[in-house]
């Protein structure tokens, strides 16, 4: 079970936090315009990462708010957590 | 038969204390200290059980929780039984009953022994060969393996004893307290970490506290009075917090892990009551160091499970502890020195041992010098054959080694025991470890998987790191010590060691005989019956990968995790497969590493404290008048109130017809309540609602759908607007949280720019519903100095109010197409509000409904339940709500996905209304709905998401989804039950009042 470090909080047990899949995909300004294939690659098509994997979460039973974590899938490492807006202070 | 084969006052039990304790029905005596498998030894027992496929007889094998064959159950038939307990584990106490598993009608004489002759017939794989075909007859199969196999029986009552969860935040967790893990808990401690040592058996040392002989000393002292003195000196430690019968279960990620605290299993039952059985610890170190020892390796060799057979290590462990020999003829068979020692210790105590076989040719062993003094015969470079006697062991068969270990040669010759110890070499617990993440390299010298890379911050210790020898341990433990806890020195610097041990091992993962492998029984898994043929004929059906011949074979996979036998599972794929040991790979171990019981799981969270249970504060009027409950979510909801002893239906059916003849009343409080304030509420609103929100005007109510991005309904509610900035979003009582959740995460990382606040408040406001034609006058009744008339307070507005001086909110909005108004009020004044409801409507013959009438009354005007009539692949346009989603708005959540090419698919299923030909008939929701039972196979188009016989109409109706049911209004279709066909026609999913008359009546 991990240890978070919530960027508003501090470190807290991973009970606290519910997952929100993949970060850094920002919603289409204007759906309208998108075909099928591109509106289906917003909404369906997710990456599945062994390795350095960018990730949404929620400290839900905490300050419930949203912010980005870097964790290596391989091993479980949390490189960085960061707030939503922020760009990931590691690659 | 019963023997006493006590031999001398030992370390652990004390003979002044005799217990008495029942086995098979037996009444047998053992001394405090005893487990229940040295008492059975002590009486000469070694016949505990069968084994799981051949009904083989087995015996005890260990003296720990490795053990693989004296499973047992404890007190069968009461509520404390417990099963699949090892004999070895399990302290004595007085009145223990322990009974053998798997076998019947008793161990001694059990009928599935017969798979034993028909074994030839049960290879590899054979739950999968035979029991796959016909499939017909797994129902035929399945009594008989019910029957005669399986690994005891679980209670049937529910258990009385009392669980709990405890959390500790150390810096330092020691997991296992022999010699280095008490090395390792005193220095760290005494630099100045906060430190807990945990170990599974009830005292400390681990083997180092009987290794009593000249052969190993520590400063001139042997390695068990030195060793005692540290103990007393640890004990005094005061940043060090000392468990006993607490064994780890799991080591997960980032220093987190389980602990199982046994507090009570070793007391007399009459001493259990109103204490805590077992805890659960849930600990979070900042260190770990794992010193879990290591486990002694059987020998594979044909018939190596018979009774009698133990781990040479466990015949010296119940000599030396427990003062128990195992037999009175010990024969030892070894690839390594460590039989030597359990040889001396039977020496020094009287016990007989026969001869010793050892795999190794000449070996230069202080240890096998001092036993050859003894006039032992040692057979230098021999190997077992064979071994005879069905329920105990009498012989065995030996024969020479070739020079390569790959044959046997010359002649058998035949020795005679009643007991034979067996040591393979040792095996490091890294399970533990391999838990955290930890990966292993394999050691060629001496063929053990030790740690390679930790995961977290952690270092195991000991032998469980492949530092078998007390001098190994000594000068290894220490350094490893100063590294890891960042330290400049420990105690055990300059410390003098002296061990008589050899470090030479013969390694042969399978033993050569003068049989071919086919004929043999060498088993590998003992607890399931896995032997070196099996995992053979695996390799010849193609198996590679050790994870799949673990299944096939069914090796590693009991209780035990085949902890004995995984390692030569391994040896022999690898060397039948030519490939490297340490390339293959091992398998996974799982959490828990010896199981946990149900009630350390749960903890407290049983009965009523299972999960939260929400009431409304209008619940114990409800109570007070006889409601049944419906649990949605964790709320209890009302669900109907029958009167003189209606059944469900009567109730029902009386509350649907007051409701539209005169009044009803409804307790709506669980409705999820979301305020919503800010400058861009109205903006927010039109992007999360499919319809739109900006002209709503400031005191006006609007019924809105909310979609998932994908463009499938997720949600519906009414929402108020208060004022300019300020509205009240109502939400389904099971989707409360989540619609919640789904905002603030729109508001926060797609919209940030919205100034937008949202506020839970369902539990602060309660809502009251009065409907039918007599509404108005009892609301007004209620709240005179409101005007309710249609003109100033027409159908979906909302008007502030005050009861008396507090303030409500009333809403005149309906989910049952009746005339019908909310009452919002402070949750404490809800009662009240609800008492003055119930008087002001008595002369309307005002009645209390619960959720089922409401669903009723509903489906009646074919207004949907989100997740009830939808499922998460209905959009607005499958249910027929075109209407509402807005053709103007640019963009709404869920939008663009409403004209992908498949969602606007005309054959989508669709929500339509299903009437049937006779109207008595109710049709069973969830039943499935086609239109041709000739064509096959039958296409299901649907099914029934709602069905009720409506008292307002007089006959049954229904709601369902169907393919196409849009364009297939008057059609007829079939709902298929399972003796008869109910005869339906599609109609409009509006059954009553299409026009909505009623609601503005
Ligand atoms: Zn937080």
């Amino acid at each position: 079970m991990f240890l978070i470090n919530c960027p508003f909080c501090g470190e807290r047990e991973q009970s606290e936090f519910k997952a929100g899949g993949e970060a850094h995909i920002v919603r289409p300004k204007q759906p309208t315009e998108l075909s099928d294939d591109q509106w289906a690659e917003y909404l369906f098509m997710r990456k599945n990462i062994k390795g350095i994997q960018f990730e949404r979460w929620n400290h839900i039973h905490g300050c419930r708010k949203w912010f980005n974590m870097v964790r290596d899938t391989s091993n479980d490492e949390i490189k960085a957590v960061y707030k939503m807006g922020e760009k990931p202070p590691v690659k | 038969m019963t023997k006493n084969l006590r031999v001398k006052s030992s370390k652990l039990v004390d003979e002044t204390y005799r217990i008495s304790f029942k086995f098979n029905g037996t009444t047998y005596y053992g001394f405090k200290g005893d487990t229940l498998a040295s008492a059975l030894l002590a009486n000469n027992i070694h016949l505990v059980g069968r084994s799981f496929k051949y009904h083989r007889p087995r015996g005890i094998m260990t003296a720990g929780s490795e053990e693989p064959n004296a499973i047992v159950q404890l007190h069968n038939g009461t509520s404390r039984t417990e099963p699949n307990v090892r004999a070895t584990e399990i302290e004595i106490y007085e009145g223990l009953v322990a009974t053998s598993q798997n076998c019947w009608p008793s161990v001694k004489f059990d009928i599935g022994g017969i798979n034993n002759f028909l074994s030839p017939l049960l290879p590899a794989g054979f739950y999968y060969k035979t029991f796959m075909w016909p499939a017909s007859f797994w129902e035929k199969y399945e009594y008989f393996i019910r029957k005669s196999a399986g690994l005891g029986k679980s209670p049937d009552v529910p258990d009385p004893d009392i669980y709990e969860h405890k959390y500790i935040h150390c810096d330092v967790l020691v997991i296992g307290a022999g010699i280095s893990g008490l090395i390792a808990a005193k220095t760290a401690a005494k630099s100045g970490f906060k430190t807990l040592l945990v170990e599974e058996k009830s005292y400390l040392g681990g083997s180092t506290i009987y290794q009593d002989s000249e052969f190993f000393k520590i400063n001139n002292q042997n390695s068990a009075s030195w060793l005692e003195k540290e103990i007393n000196e640890v004990k005094k430690i005061e940043n060090l917090e000392i468990k006993t019968r607490t064994s780890v279960a799991a080591f997960h990620g980032y220093n987190f892990l389980l602990a199982r605290e046994n507090l009570t299993d070793h007391l007399p039952l009459e001493q259990r009551e109103n204490k805590t059985r077992q805890r659960l610890l849930k600990i979070r170190a900042k260190k770990v160091i794992t010193a879990t020892g290591s486990i002694e390796r059987p020998l594979i060799f044909d018939n190596n499970d018979r009774p009698g057979i133990l781990l040479s290590s466990a015949i010296k462990k119940y000599a030396d502890l427990f003062g128990v020999a195992c037999g009175e003829k010990n024969i030892l068979f070894t690839n390594n020195d460590s039989v030597y020692e359990t040889a001396i210790s039977l020496i020094q105590k009287g016990i007989k041992v026969q001869a010793i076989i050892d795999n190794r040719e000449e070996i230069d062993s202080k240890l096998i010098k001092e036993t050859e003094k003894n006039n032992i015969k040692i057979y230098k470079g021999y190997t077992i054959v064979d071994t005879f006697g069905y329920k105990r062991i009498n012989s065995v068969s030996i024969m020479k080694l070739s020079k390569d270990g790959q044959k046997v040669i010359g002649s058998k010759e035949n020795i005679s025991c009643d007991s034979l110890g067996i040591s393979g070499g040792w095996t490091p617990a890294v399970h533990l470890f391999t838990q955290s993440g930890g990966k292993l390299k394999f050691r060629d010298d001496d063929q053990v998987f030790i740690p390679n890379t930790y995961p977290s911050n952690q270092i195991s210790i000991g032998s469980c790191n492949g530092d078998f020898t007390l001098d190994e341990i000594l000068i290894n433990t220490p350094k490893l010590l100063k590294e890891f806890l960042n330290i400049k020195k420990t105690e055990y610097e300059n410390i003098e060691i002296y061990s008589a041990f050899n470090k030479s091992k013969r390694n042969i993962w399978l033993l050569p005989s003068n049989k071919i492998v086919g004929k043999t029984k060498s088993f590998v898994d003992f607890q399931n019956d896995a032997t070196a043929k099996d995992i053979k004929l695996a390799l010849r059906e193609g198996f590679r990968s050790i994870e799949h011949v673990k299944r096939y074979t069914t090796t590693g996979m009991g209780t035990d995790q085949g902890k004995l036998g995984n390692m030569h599972a391994l040896g022999i794929i690898s060397e039948t497969a030519s490939s490297k040991m340490g390339e293959l790979g091992t398998t996974t171990f799982r959490p828990p590493y010896t199981p946990l019981t149900f009630g350390t799981i749960v903890g407290r969270n049983v009965g009523k404290y299972f999960d939260i249970i929400r009431k409304t504060p209008i619940h114990e009027w409800h109570v007070e008048n006889k409601a049944e409950f419906e649990n949605v979510g964790q709320w209890k909801r009302a669900w109907y109130y029958p009167q003189n002893g209606e059944n469900m239906h009567e109730a029902v059916q009386r509350e649907s017809k007051a409701a539209r003849d005169s009044a009803g009343i409804l307790d709506a409080s669980t409705l999820g309540k979301i305020d919503i304030q800010g400058t861009d509420a109205s903006e927010f609103l039109n992007r999360v609602y499919t319809n739109a929100w900006s002209k709503l005007e400031i005191g006006k109510c609007r019924y809105g759908l909310m979609l998932n991005e994908d463009g499938m309904v997720y949600d519906d509610g009414v929402t108020t607007r208060l004022d300019e900035n300020h509205y009240i979003m109502t939400t389904t009582t099971g989707g409360a949280a989540t619609v919640l959740g789904k905002l603030e995460d729109y508001l926060q990382t797609e919209w940030p720019e919205l100034d937008v606040y949202l506020t839970s408040v369902t539990d602060h406001y309660a809502t009251i519903s009065v409907c039918g034609p007599n509404s108005k006058k009892i609301i007004q009744k209620v709240i005179p100095e409101i005007d309710l008339s249609d003109k100033d307070f027409p159908h979906m507005s909302f008007k502030n109010s005050k009861i008396g001086k507090v303030k409500c909110r009333v809403m005149r909005i309906s989910f049952t197409g009746e005339q019908s108004y909310e009452i919002n009020i402070q949750a404490n004044y809800a009662k009240s509000v609800w008492e003055n409801c119930m008087e002001a409507g008595k002369e309307f013959n005002i009645t209390p409904y619960g959720t089922e009438t409401m669903h009723l009354l509903r489906a009646e005007k074919g207004f949907i339940i989100a997740g009830q009539d939808t499922d998460a692949t209905m959009t607005p346009i499958d249910l027929q709500m075109d209407w509402i989603v807005s053709k103007k708005k640019f963009d709404f959540i869920g939008k663009r996905s409403l004209y992908r090419s498949d969602t606007i698919r005309e054959d989508r299923k669709q929500l339509v209304g299903l009437i049937t030909d006779n109207p008595e008939e109710i049709l069973e929701e969830g039943a499935q709905i086609v239109a041709d039972m000739n064509k096959k196979p039958i296409e299901m188009l649907g099914h029934v998401t709602s069905s009720y016989f409506s008292p307002n109409l007089k006959k049954s109706i229904a709601l369902g989804v169907v393919k196409g049911g849009k364009n297939m209004m008057g059609q007829k279709l079939i709902i298929p039950m399972e003796k008869k066909q109910i005869n339906v026609t599609v109609t409009d999913p509006v059954f009553l009042d299409k026009e909505n008359k009623r609601l503005n009546a």
